[in-house]
């Protein structure tokens, strides 16, 4: 039992990642309709950024300061150099951008810092906290909590903020917004800026357990299986529907991925999804749309 | 039946004579084209043909048939290289344990599994849209990546791991040559290029595009809308999976998972962008693109660098200047490459026409 | 194909005591489309409200009423997009159930704001139109063999046939998707008649038209009735084409029918002129 526990936990924060990674997908979605495919890569990107940043003996915070004005700045290129050219084109387009966008950052944030594996130390112990039979690393709460503050500031700052008001105004008429004056430039930027530090967080906290590498940028693959369990446009959803994955799928493979040999941790999330597009094509949070003739 | 069935029997194109004279020319045209590639093999060198020619017809067969679903039937789809891999694995097996077949009927039997898994994978499309599709074609990349390095029955389970593909030969003769190879890839993508020509041109192609751009009103108009779907997943998984094979046997000789991963899907997906979405000519533009880029860039920088530069660096070079392309491409030529040639072509017949005015009536 | 019609017409004009004269209740036999109390609910608001009528084989059927009348939620029951709560709609006797076999039974209609394959170019959008009746498999259409070729010459001719019936033959190869609005308009009425329908539902075919784009509209529109013998019903606003058009008309109001009979007997109508009154100008 208490075994169970530790695999249901561990797999719960391994969720806590593809949730953030989820959460900044579902911010660009919202405000611009666009399948950001991208956001694995500008996890690769913040990370590295920073971590090469440090190694080179800037001071943490500054490093952070510097690591943050890069996000924004990218986000304006982005706004500059993908969106606006393509502002009515149709959704595939933009999605190929945005995987040629993650072409883009890899190739970039590797040619500049090079493709080693770099450690990073936060500075906080993975010793376990034990907790009656069952254990968790300190760090893993850590980032569970980091999760959560950094979840809880993005919601006050969307729900008491100007750019949040205008985000829930453009989710859900983009063209009542725009009639209403709202930049949707302005927007569009200050979203992908929110986007890169989120993925900043997620790249952190990954990066601190596994190393700072290519694999990070793969994490979007997680997150498309946990976007269509929480739904494209809901906030809540992303955070349940990374949990669901993250513990479903480590309790997949220890329990059931001995009988097949092991490995199935690559595509049990996406069948899981799969079974959860049959029953609720919406997502658990998402709103049907309705097709009018 | 209408009142007055004699209003539907005239019409006809004006000028039925009129057609003839170019029937003749485009016939001469086709024939001379058809020349060149069956010759081409005389003409460049053995590196030409298995680094560049055989991996293009390879790609864009599979190109052609990510095209019938995206492009033509208007369904997200991210997977291709699952069902090159299913057609690729399925050929191998069927040569593995039934070693008399030959060898088209081994290429065939890999399209036909492909197929079958493709209708499979596109059973979800009837009832999901968009980009929740893409999650339904994924689990196939991811699936069938794992099926095939776990089981292994279908890698016979050699010890070694390594699979060497059948040799190839039709009725005693050999295509183990390069230019075998190429005469091989030839001879199973030009009819089936012609298929899906036919296809794309006629009702089933109508039907596709209109699923892809109006569903309720396919319906309204009589089309099949579930079994057109269904239809556009497994033709174009057969395309895919007829790809796969010949990728394995022709381009690499062996067969192996990992060649056919989601990279290998987003390539296949890229030519089909790059070359034009609903254009089956667009697409040989595209693979040739994503062939030659890597090549032409390689040479491009050992030129300006004076030395081979480490490969790392070019590679991730290479991803930014492709990236890039791709989103410029996106934004100035939603169209793709085949749009540019027309546009090119069309450009050109009419400085002709400028400057020789009496070329043509 | 026979049906019975007194026991059609039992039931159908009674919501509606005050039905005009000419195809009231003295039902000559040739009725093609019968639509029975049909009432129709999204989340309890009523759009249609125990709606009868009846058209009958060769006649210009007129459906008005002021906006939210129920116009177009009356043929999306029709052409089974939406489904009635209650109610049957019957064409040539048989019960319609779904807009699947809309074409091969004989019915076509256009949309209020067009939905025609805005990828596809005039002529295949028109080609589309009489694909249903094609047999030929796919295989035999990949393989250009058998019945494909055959087939596919069939339909690009008899495309052709209406795009020069709507002199659309100088856009033939265009993309509809950039085609102005009119013109999209027309293609749409050519897409609906190469199906060779034996009735056409036209929502709205001259809405947001110029006086010349609906003049010629409508000779289309009487082109296809004359020379193709199509049935049409249709919803209009303008009711000065529409009492040019139509020889019967039907008046909706708040999803109830409150007329129908010959446009002289629906002008003279108190209650539709209570309901115009304030709505719009006649």
């Amino acid at each position: 039992m208490s075994f169970f526990l530790e695999v249901l936990i561990g797999g719960l924060l391994a969720g806590v990642m593809y949730s953030m990674v989820a959460i900044g997908f579902v911010l660009i979605y919202k405000a611009s309709g666009v399948f950001n495919f991208a956001q694995g890569a500008m996890v690769l990107f913040a990370a590295l950024t920073f971590v090469s940043i440090t190694e080179r003996g800037v001071p943490f915070a500054l490093a952070l300061v510097i690591t943050l004005a890069a996000m924004f700045a990218l986000a304006i290129a982005v706004e500059r150099a993908v969106l606006r050219p393509l502002v009515n084109a149709p959704p595939l387009s933009l999605f190929l951008a945005t995987l040629g966008l993650a072409y883009v950052l890899e190739g970039l944030a590797q040619t500049v810092w090079g493709t080693q594996v770099h450690g990073l130390d936060l500075g906080i112990s993975d010793a376990p906290i034990g907790a009656g039979a069952v254990s968790v690393s300190r760090f893993d709460l850590f980032a569970a909590a980091t999760a959560a503050s950094l979840v809880g500031g993005l919601g006050a700052l969307f729900r008491w903020t100007r750019a949040g008001v205008a985000l829930r105004a453009v989710a859900d008429d983009p063209l009542a917004a725009i009639a209403v004056g709202i930049d949707l430039r302005r927007l569009w930027a200050i979203v992908w800026g929110a986007a890169g530090v989120v993925a900043l967080v997620a790249g952190l906290l990954w990066g601190a357990r596994v190393g700072v590498q290519f694999s990070l940028s793969l994490v979007v693959l997680k997150a498309l299986p946990v976007l269509i369990i929480g739904g494209f446009s809901s906030i809540a959803g992303a955070i349940a529907g990374g949990l669901v994955v993250g513990a479903s799928e480590k309790l997949a493979e220890v329990y059931v991925g001995p009988l097949v040999n092991g490995g199935i941790e690559t595509w049990f999330p996406y069948v899981l999804a799969l079974g959860f597009l049959l029953v609720k094509p919406a997502g658990l949070f998402g709103e049907r749309s309705i097709e009018r003739v | 039946m209408s009142s007055d069935a004699s209003v539907w029997q005239r019409a006809r194109e004006p000028g039925a004579a009129k057609l003839s004279a170019r029937v003749v020319v485009r016939a001469a045209l086709v024939l001379a084209a058809a020349a060149l590639l069956v010759a081409l093999p005389l003409l460049v060198d053995d590196y030409v043909l298995s680094a560049i020619l055989v991996p293009l017809l390879a790609l864009s067969l599979a190109g052609i048939g990510q095209n019938l679903v995206t492009g033509y039937a208007g369904q997200l789809f991210v997977g291709a290289a699952a069902f090159m891999s299913v057609g690729a694995f399925a050929a191998y097996d069927v040569h593995l344990y039934l070693p008399s077949t030959p060898l088209l009927a081994t290429f065939a039997a890999g399209g036909l599994v492909a197929a079958a898994t493709g209708a499979l994978f596109g059973l979800p499309s009837l009832r999901i849209r968009g980009f929740y599709l893409v999650v339904s074609t994924l689990a196939a990349q991811f699936f069938v990546e794992w099926l095939f390095t776990k089981v292994g029955w279908f890698s016979g389970n050699s010890s070694s791991g390594v699979i060497t593909a059948p040799p190839l030969r039709i009725a005693g003769v050999s295509f183990s040559s390069p230019g075998g190879h190429y005469w091989l890839s030839l001879l199973i993508v030009a009819p089936l290029t012609l298929a899906a020509h036919n296809l794309v041109r006629g009702r089933i192609g109508r039907g596709w595009m209109a699923v892809r751009d109006m569903e309720t009103a396919a319906a309204v108009v009589g089309v099949p809308v579930r079994a057109s779907k269904l239809l556009a997943f497994a033709i174009g998984s057969f395309y895919c999976g007829v790809a796969g094979a010949l990728w394995a046997f022709a381009y690499l000789g062996t067969v192996e998972p990992h060649g056919f991963d989601l990279d290998r899907s987003f390539q296949i997906l890229f030519i089909v962008i790059l070359g034009g979405l609903g254009s089956v000519a667009g697409t040989f533009l595209g693979a040739a693109f994503i062939v030659l880029f890597p090549i032409a860039l390689d040479q491009a920088v050992a030129a300006v660098a004076g030395r081979s530069v480490d490969p790392g660096l070019l590679q991730n070079l290479e991803k930014v200047l492709f990236g890039a392309l791709v989103i410029l491409l996106l934004a100035k030529q939603p169209a793709g490459l085949a749009r540019l040639v027309e546009i090119a072509w069309i450009r050109a017949r009419r400085f002709a026409a400028r400057y020789a005015p009496r070329s043509r009536s | 194909m026979t049906t019975t019609p007194s026991a059609l017409h039992g039931s159908s004009p009674g919501s509606s005591p005050d039905s005009g004269s000419p195809p009231g209740p003295g039902q000559p036999p040739d009725s093609l489309l019968d639509v029975r109390r049909v009432s129709l609910a999204f989340d309890g608001i009523h759009a249609l409200d125990d709606v009868s009528f009846e058209v009958r084989r060769g006649e210009v059927c007129a459906l008005i009423g002021p906006n939210g009348a129920g116009k177009s939620s009356m043929l999306n029951v029709v052409s089974g997009l939406y489904a009635a709560q209650q109610g049957e709609v019957r064409f040539e006797g048989q019960v319609l159930s779904g807009a699947r076999e809309l074409s091969r039974r004989g019915i076509a209609r256009t949309f209020q704001n067009i939905a025609l394959f805005r990828g596809m170019t005039v002529l295949e959008n028109v080609a589309l139109g009489s694909d249903f009746r094609a047999r030929s498999t796919f295989l035999e259409q990949a393989l250009r063999v058998g019945r494909a070729p055959r087939e596919e010459r069939r339909a690009r001719d008899e495309a052709e046939v209406i795009i020069q019936l709507l002199d659309i033959a100088g856009h033939r190869d265009d993309v509809v998707g950039r085609l102005p609005y009119g013109l999209q308009k027309r293609v749409e009425l050519a897409r609906a008649l190469s199906a060779r329908p034996k009735l056409l539902l036209l929502d709205e075919p001259m809405a947001g038209m110029t006086f010349d784009e609906k003049r010629d509209m409508c000779r289309y529109l009487m082109d296809a009735h004359e020379k193709l013998g199509t049935t049409l019903v249709l919803i209009e606003h303008d009711l000065g084409v529409v009492m040019d058009l139509s020889d019967h008309v039907i008046v909706l109001d708040y999803g109830r029918k409150i007329a129908d009979g010959s446009p002289e007997a629906v002008r003279a109508d108190a209650a539709v002129v209570r309901a115009y009154v304030g709505s719009f100008e006649t």
